[in-house]
């Protein structure tokens, strides 16, 4: 890998002083940015060059910094998460970009996901899709049989896994053209149906989940595969195809 | 009350089949699939213009699948499915617009989707305006003119002339009848030069009748062959009505090539043992239908 070095960009970001007012496109110079640094780096270092001009800073959801809470968000130069794939924008780094790049910076575009301020958006609509039927009903009481007395077919575990490794990001509705949350809602759906201790709720679970989703907003799924490509944990296509196969069961 | 608040209730929740996000890709899926059976059928059909001296075998073909009660139900099947695969479609597009009220700045879609799979709406809106035109070019003549031509044909013979004893050859046109009778087209009201004398009168399009009686003699064939071959050899329109054909082609092509096998992903029908399979078939049915389809008034229009 070639060493780092410092490059100059120029910023479009999308800012908004609050979810009433109407917002619009700033352009800012940023200098001195070092490829080494990762994107939510240099928005900080924007930020501090911000603040130094007692101007209000740019507001951007971020909290663990690798790539596994699904807090940040981005839609940058027209990708969600930026132009890599398998990554989330804070694991994006400025080493993707050359000196002199126009870089744009847009908070994810949904109906269901009204921007709170600038490039922070609110994704409780997911929370509660979650709520709707993300969850088993066990009881808790302290008397509750190991999960491992269950056998679960190995392909099944590992599938479900990677239906669990979704971390409610947002970027399949963010780069999703009909702004469809079918992703995200497939994975959830999949993550139990593959389950023994899923399989009891399993009729409900998509039911209540599906319609939550179409309650919110979220667009109708035209199968282009763009979620599948931008989804940081790599979530597959396969599982809207379940949950398409689960409501069918559900519905009849 | 409580019964029938039950039975509200059943209803309501296998509403969700029509309203749910879900419910839509189904229908838009299986009636897609079932408008992609019939488009293998339209073609094998449409093929038999190719063959040489086709005419009579395909104005025949035409007359059973007008009249063939087990077909007709397969077209009011076909026309339901195009409905509904049109207003399924336009109703998502309408919603899916609605989801995303504030667009991006600066979009890079073509990084991770294909041109065909993020145009569903345009392209099938085009090939709806196809089908309509096509319907009133040939559907509608078929199924309503008055004066839609019926199946002719000219019978050459030789006879020797009695005064001169030497061979004579003229022909003669007939009509054809589906009984494989002819009917000289000069003896007939309309077309002869007997006028109200002429020993037959057509009657409802396509039936023959002794002049002043109701003894039938037989029934004409539609000619859709030669009214197809016109189409397309028109003068003036001919090559305009060829290439729009092949351009909607091209379009229905793009279409397949997204809606194939997204149909089985809308069904649920995805696992990595089939869709490497499905997807090759989808897109192997996208490209060999529409290109063959368009060969047919290419040939037409091109050959005389």
């Amino acid at each position: 890998m070639s060493a780092a070095k410092n490059i100059n960009i120029t910023l479009k970001i999308w800012r908004q002083k609050n979810a009433k007012t109407k917002g619009g496109i700033e352009t800012y110079k940023l200098d001195n940015v070092s490829t080494a640094s990762s994107f939510l780096e240099m928005l900080d270092q924007l930020n501090e060059q911000l603040v130094n001009e007692r101007k209000e800073p740019v507001a951007f959801d971020h909290d663990c910094r690798e790539g596994i809470c699904g807090s940040c968000s981005l839609y940058i130069n027209g990708r969600a998460h930026g132009p890599d794939t398998g990554i989330t924008t804070c694991q994006l780094h400025m080493r993707m970009f050359n000196d002199g790049d126009t870089i744009y910076v847009e908070p994810w575009r949904s109906k269901a996901f009204p921007v709170i301020k600038d490039l922070v958006v609110d994704r409780s609509a997911f929370d509660r899709i979650q709520q709707a039927g993300g969850f088993v009903s066990v009881n808790t009481s302290g008397r509750t049989i190991d999960a491992n007395s269950l056998p679960v077919p190995k392909d099944d575990a590992d599938k479900a896994f990677m239906a669990a490794a979704c971390i409610g990001c947002g970027a399949c509705v963010a780069t999703c053209k009909n702004g469809s949350a079918m992703l995200f809602v497939g994975a959830k759906v999949s993550q139990y149906a593959l389950l023994p201790q899923g399989k009891v709720e399993a009729t409900e679970r998509v039911l209540n989940m599906v319609r939550q989703m179409d309650e919110e907003g979220f667009g109708n799924c035209t199968n282009t595969g763009a979620c599948e490509i931008e989804c940081p944990k790599g979530i597959s296509l396969e599982n809207i195809a379940r949950m398409n196969r689960e409501y069918l069961k559900a519905s009849l | 009350m409580k019964f029938l608040k039950i039975y509200l209730h059943n209803v309501m929740a296998k509403s969700a089949l029509l309203k749910s996000s879900i419910g839509k890709k189904y229908w838009m899926a299986l009636t897609g699939l079932f408008l992609c059976l019939f488009l293998a059928g339209h073609l094998a059909g449409n093929l038999q213009l190719l063959l040489p001296d086709s005419q009579l075998q395909f104005n025949q073909y035409a007359l059973f699948m007008t009249t063939n009660p087990a077909v007709k139900i397969l077209s009011y099947l076909t026309y339901i499915s195009i409905l509904f695969h049109a207003v399924d479609g336009i109703l998502l597009a309408i919603q899916n617009k609605k989801a995303r009220p504030i667009g991006y700045a600066k979009n890079n879609p073509s990084a991770n989707s294909s041109f065909a799979s993020r145009n569903m709406a345009v392209l099938g809106t085009l090939v709806l305006v196809f089908i309509a035109t096509h319907m009133i070019n040939f559907w509608a003549k078929m199924h309503f003119d008055e004066k839609m031509p019926l199946q002719t044909l000219m019978i050459k013979q030789e006879r020797k002339d009695q005064y001169t004893g030497m061979t004579v050859k003229d022909s003669v046109l007939v009509f054809t009848l589906t009984s494989g009778n002819y009917i000289p087209t000069e003896q007939v009201k309309g077309y002869g030069e007997s006028g109200d004398n002429s020993p037959y009168e057509i009657v409802n399009r396509v039936e023959f009748y002794r002049t002043g009686s109701n003894m039938k003699a037989g029934e004409g064939y539609k000619d859709l062959y030669t009214l197809t071959m016109d189409f397309f050899r028109d003068k003036k329109y001919g090559l305009a009505f060829t290439l729009f054909y092949v351009f909607s082609m091209m379009v229905l092509a793009f279409h397949l090539w997204h809606g194939f096998q997204s149909a089985f992903q809308s069904l649920g029908l995805n696992n990595p043992k089939w869709t490497p399979t499905i997807k090759f078939v989808g897109k192997a049915f996208a490209v060999i239908v529409p290109i063959l389809f368009a060969i047919i008034p290419l040939y037409i229009h091109f050959t005389k």
